[in-house]
């Protein structure tokens, strides 16, 4: 039953693996900058902030996608910015598919990076200074790599979050075949048609089996990574 | 010359320190925990800023609250060995050693990898990581990453407090060695004696936040204020003096010091090197006669210079011998049925295995004339 995917599961599989890669990609430099300044800052309105990156958590992802067409679509002021400027189309498209993840996983990817961050003992920083680093070159050549455990957990978890993520990016990026259906989507579609069990049932086995894949390389690679920076 | 004159608030504790430290040299800051020691070396690092205040190291100005002057930590060059080692732990020890030294700038190194390496005995250690190091081992690459930063001055804040005495023990030949092989000098913070005695060139005592009193490490054996934080126990005065005589078949050295001779039970000194010891004033009994048929290896005369109070039952009478000046600690009874006054010819005896274990390597370079704050 499972022997062989046909090319709409393929191309569903792809779709879903390249839009969570491409949302980690965009959202982990950014992460890692955000969490760092909410961790080591104080400034008014911080709390505000805090809350504002964490909303995706508890919005309906729904409501999320809406937000999105409202500021990135075609139409919309920032969409038409960035298409008249750089060409670039969000909505309805496999990069809309990214943002849409990326805004949706962004708040457990901070997290994650924020707890490790936090473990970070200042103390070093404070050594690296009086060796004479600089405030940059004390971020890349100390908190940054004892940050890594965190960064990679972040980053692997968006990425397993994000092979599943559905309202925000249906919303925003619609169901468009071999574009913007991913695996949740796919399903989606093949549970709403009445011959699509067969179907449907592959796609969630697949799902899982990604899922399961994903969290236990999550686990392998932070173990080894954390030996690696000596923790 | 190391001037520090500063003032900082901390909730409800306040520094005011002022002291100026001879350079090159190891000047301790000693007092106990929480009389501002490591909040002072906080502020020369610059890690702190003080409320009001200067820190000036030979010409350079560092910190100047007047004239808003500071230059951040990382231009500095002052090198910090802190008390929990701080080592990187995702480098190895070769690399937290390249850390300081790639980042010292492209001035002549006073001090270069494979000597740092050599004089720490680090040979073996170099790749391993931080994690896989005893604590004694910790301190020392702590010391080797400091120096390879070209420091123009050491800071070194309770380096052994998290040792136990075995560790201690270990760590402190090494500190002697750079003290005496290398120009850099030292600001060390503690609040162990022995680690005084065997390492200070200058001593500034400091007792709630403020600087009672500074000077030689000799001169300070003799303050009311040293015997404050010591404890009576303590008490007694530190001597330096040349080895005149070494005796190793039976077990024991001459030390000339002042115009006398003490004979102390010491193997393996070196004739013409000079020791530092410390003698208790518990341990120093006092005669107004010369008396024959004693075990006692060691009776030298002098004559008494003062008289001062002690514990309640107790009086420390201070003997000087030929410009050295040694503490006795007697009892009020014993004073006044010797009749002992200042300005009378005494005696002085000592045991020689009571010095056991008391006498190190004094500081190569001499002492700077003593001198106390106004």
């Amino acid at each position: 039953m499972y022997g062989s995917l046909n090319s709409a599961e393929l191309d569903a599989l792809r779709l879903s693996l390249e839009v969570a890669v491409r949302s980690v990609a965009f959202s982990l430099p950014l992460a890692v900058v955000i969490a760092w300044v909410l961790t080591r800052t104080r400034f008014l309105g911080r709390t505000l902030f805090d809350a504002f990156v964490h909303l995706p958590l508890v919005l309906p992802p729904v409501a999320v996608g809406y937000a999105l067409l409202i500021v990135f679509g075609t139409r919309a002021p920032v969409g038409a910015w960035l298409r008249a400027y750089f060409g670039i189309e969000l909505a309805f498209t496999t990069a809309g598919a990214a943002l849409a993840t990326a805004v949706m996983t962004f708040p457990l990817m901070v997290r994650a990076i924020r707890l490790s961050l936090d473990n970070v003992d200042p103390g070093l920083e404070a050594a690296a200074r009086t060796l004479g680093a600089g405030p940059l070159d004390r971020f890349f050549s100390i908190t940054l790599p004892l940050m890594l455990p965190g960064i990679l957990a972040g980053a692997v978890t968006a990425f397993a979050a994000g092979l599943g993520e559905f309202g925000a990016v249906i919303t925003f990026a619609a169901n468009v075949p071999g574009v913007t259906r991913t695996l949740p989507l796919a399903l989606y579609t093949a549970m709403q048609s009445p011959t699509g069990d067969a179907i449907a049932l592959h796609l969630a086995g697949l799902s899982f089996l990604l899922g399961l894949l994903g969290l236990l390389a999550a686990e392998f690679l932070v173990r080894r990574v954390r030996r690696f920076v000596g923790r | 010359m190391l001037r520090v004159s500063v003032s900082k608030r901390r909730g409800e504790f306040a520094l005011q320190a002022a002291f100026a430290a001879p350079t090159p040299g190891v000047t301790a800051l000693f007092g106990r925990s929480g009389s501002g020691k490591s909040t002072l070396v906080d502020i020369i690092s610059g890690l702190l800023p003080p409320d009001e205040g200067e820190v000036q190291l030979g010409d350079t100005v560092l910190t100047s609250t007047q004239q808003s002057v500071s230059i951040p930590v990382e231009r500095r060059r002052i090198g910090y060995v802190f008390q929990d080692a701080r080592l990187f732990p995702h480098l190895s020890v070769a690399g937290n050693l390249r850390y300081g030294a790639a980042r010292a700038g492209p001035a002549t190194p006073v001090i270069v990898f494979d000597e740092v390496v050599g004089l720490l005995g680090l040979g073996d250690l170099l790749h391993r990581r931080p994690r896989e190091l005893s604590g004694g081992e910790k301190q020392r690459v702590a010391l080797g990453r400091a120096l390879l930063s070209q420091p123009q001055l050491l800071l070194l804040d309770e380096p052994l407090g998290s040792l136990d005495l075995a560790r201690r023990r270990e760590v402190l030949p090494y500190l002697e060695a750079l003290r005496d092989r290398l120009l850099i000098p030292m600001v060390y913070v503690s609040h162990e004696f022995e680690e005084v005695l065997r390492l200070a060139t200058h001593l500034v005592l400091l007792d709630a936040g403020h600087v009672v009193a500074e000077g030689s490490v000799s001169a300070m054996s003799l303050r009311p204020e040293l015997r404050l934080i010591v404890g009576a126990d303590l008490t007694g005065s530190v001597l330096e003096g040349t080895v005149s005589a070494c005796n190793d078949a039976a077990g024991v050295a001459d030390l000339a010091v002042g115009s006398g001779t003490l004979r102390l039970s010491l193997r393996g000194a070196v004739p013409g090197t000079r020791l530092r010891l410390q003698l208790l004033a518990r341990d120093v009994i006092l005669s107004t006669r010369e008396i024959a048929g004693l075990s006692v290896r060691n009776a030298v005369c002098g004559t008494i210079a003062a008289i001062s109070p002690d514990e309640e039952d107790t009086v420390l009478v201070s003997v000087d011998i030929g410009g050295a000046i040694v503490l006795a600690r007697i009892t009020r009874a014993a004073l006044s049925a010797l009749g002992l006054h200042a300005g009378q010819p005494i005696w002085a005896l000592v045991k020689a295995v009571s010095m056991r274990g008391h006498a190190f390597r004094a500081p190569m370079r001499p002492e700077l004339t003593s001198h106390s704050p106004s």
